[in-house]
């Protein structure tokens, strides 16, 4: 696995304004790893996952998705993004909005149902197709917004906090699902302000304030920083210790 | 084809959204229908008393140029006056008539003077008044005041539903967060913006029919020229209140602000659309008019439906409304890179 790593950034700033969201960032992640990006909220992990999908540029800095360099059309054919809010056209069906965006990634015909039927299973909504997503619940919605994302067999999935607002069993399920699309060689790139969450990942970035303060696998953190937990050791690089 | 995926989507949204169809569909004709039955109404029959003193060939005169007579002494009538139950008294004041109005609505003074007048004329026949023949060379006689601003209503409506509409759903795709997912594809901001077109003016062109034809077949209103002419004029209309409408979206941050544009953006347009006669408008104000949309619609859709008019009178305003589309699109398109610079 001398692979170049996926997803490469490298001093990346960017401002709002006279706001400095992100402040010099840089990292890789690696092919077929689970990337969390732990951090509170305000800290600048929407900012950063939005500059990797290329839906925003970064004002210093370039970040190299698939050794092109983002934002890029041909590289976001290949990167699944999935944001906060659950983004759906609530007066549709879900079979309509799978339909939609799958239209958009190009799928057609046959191939495009079997996505739709592949991706339903997976998330556990396969019964609830036809009904339209105004009488979905606030999980069904996570998971069919997850479900959208993941129509075009992505190389990288990009995830903007999957499991906000999710009850803890839904919340285990939906990391089962990350799991098993992990093994199927997909790139997944979490963000999360849940600590134990931070636990499932291969590796971690802590970012506060809009800078970087660690990165590592959740294992090496704690060790590094003699902690117990991943609460602990995002104390100690937060600069608690003193 | 994944413009045809935003426009198919777009197309299901409406049908699953009955009351936003209705809006577009049977506000505009319940309006018109409304305005039809206030302007079309019967003309007004003015209530006049008369003195015991007034010679009866006068009050019978006046019956007969559609007043409605009540004797009654000068008390009474006072009275009735200051409660509106009469619009005017006349009585005698040495040997010559004298008329008090109610006066305080426009409408029923003109119908008193009107009727007075002819009545004075026909009574005193040794001036010999010289007859006017007069031809018309659009409309006619019986041309009600709904048959002149008509078109330019039905133009209104249309620019005005499909204005809100069009910008309401746009602006809710980005709030909603699909506007973000869409950007998240390859999609190409221009496929976003045609598939919007598309999508809304196979949509709006079925709408602009429908109001067209309850307008000119049910209401009966005065139609001289090409059905198809007024078919394509109101399609151009509402691709322009539709590029408009998104257009401005990307400026509002929620639904209200959406609205705030009505009085800013719409309602002005009614004004320098040929509702009200500009000529006595300054100059400066006037030239406003130009670049408001609805002015070119107004003015070919009067050119069709009251001149019967054609290709020739119209050809300018088409252009125009296909520039104002043109131009609209390729700012949406450049608005767009506020959300994603590609």
């Amino acid at each position: 696995m001398a692979a170049k790593p996926c997803i490469c950034v490298e001093h990346v700033s960017r401002v709002f304004g006279k706001k400095k969201v992100l402040d010099d960032i840089a990292l890789a992640v690696e092919r077929g790893e689970i990337f969390g990006m732990l951090g509170p909220s305000g800290a600048g992990k929407t900012t950063l996952v939005k500059l990797i999908a290329g839906i925003d540029q970064a004002t210093e800095g370039t970040i190299h998705v698939f050794d092109v360099k983002m934002p890029h059309l041909q590289a976001m054919k290949r990167i699944g993004f999935m944001a906060q809010s659950d983004a759906l056209y609530e007066e549709l069906t879900a079979l309509e909005n799978l339909q939609f965006f799958s239209a958009i990634y190009g799928l057609r015909g046959k191939r495009q149902k079997e996505r739709i039927e592949e991706v339903a299973e997976l998330v556990h909504l396969t019964e609830h197709l036809k009904k339209t997503v105004h009488h979905y619940s606030g999980g069904m919605k996570r998971r069919l917004s997850l479900a959208a994302s993941l129509l075009h067999e992505p190389e990288v999935l990009i995830l903007d906090e999957p499991t906000v607002g999710i009850d803890p069993v839904l919340r285990q399920s939906i990391w089962a699902e990350l799991e098993r699309i992990r093994q199927q060689g997909t790139t997944i790139v979490v963000t999360t302000h849940v600590m134990d969450e931070a636990e499932k990942c291969q590796r971690l970035a802590m970012i506060r304030d809009g800078r970087l303060i660690a990165v590592g696998s959740p294992n090496e953190l704690k060790e590094k920083t003699h902690s117990e937990t991943i609460e602990q050791a995002f104390l100690y690089f937060g600069g608690a210790h003193q | 084809m994944r413009v045809r995926a935003i426009v198919i989507r777009i197309i299901r949204q409406f049908f699953r959204d009955k009351r936003t169809l209705g809006l577009m569909i049977l506000a505009p004709m319940f309006v018109l229908f409304l305005m039809n039955l206030v302007f079309n109404g019967e003309e007004y029959k003015p209530t006049i008393a008369v003195d015991q003193a007034v010679p009866v060939a006068l009050a019978e005169k006046l019956q007969k140029n559609d007043a409605h007579i009540k004797w009654m002494g000068k008390q009474t009538a006072k009275a009735q006056l200051n409660k509106q139950q009469i619009d005017a008294f006349i009585e005698m004041k040495e040997g010559m008539p004298q008329m008090t109005l109610e006066g305080s609505d426009p409408t029923a003074n003109k119908a008193v003077l009107m009727s007075v007048q002819k009545t004075l004329q026909q009574l005193t026949p040794q001036t010999k008044t010289m007859k006017l023949d007069t031809i018309y060379l659009h409309g006619s006689e019986e041309m009600a005041l709904f048959d002149n601003f008509g078109p330019v209503l039905i133009g209104f409506f249309i620019f005005f539903f499909v204005f809100l509409i069009a910008g309401v759903s746009f602006l809710r795709e980005r709030t909603r967060g699909t506007l973000e997912r869409l950007l998240a594809t390859p999609l190409k901001r221009w496929e976003i913006v045609v598939g919007y077109v598309i999508g809304f003016g196979i949509f709006t062109t079925f709408q602009a029919s429908l109001i067209s034809w309850f307008a000119i077949h049910v209401l009966d209103m005065m139609m001289e020229g090409s059905f198809l002419y007024v078919l394509l004029i109101t399609f151009l209309l509402s691709m322009t209140a539709l590029t408009l409408g998104t257009l401005l979206s990307a400026f509002a941050n929620n639904e209200l602000q959406m609205i705030q544009f009505i009085p800013l953006i719409v309602v002005p347009q009614i004004f320098f659309s040929g509702l009200f006669n500009l000529e006595t408008m300054a100059q400066w104000l006037r030239s406003f008019s130009v670049i408001m949309p609805l002015t070119y619609g107004a003015d070919a859709l009067r050119e069709i439906m009251i001149r019967g008019n054609g290709w020739n009178e119209i050809a300018i305003d088409v252009y125009v409304l296909l520039g104002f589309s043109l131009l609209f699109m390729i700012l949406n398109v450049i608005a767009l890179k506020k959300y994603r610079k590609l």
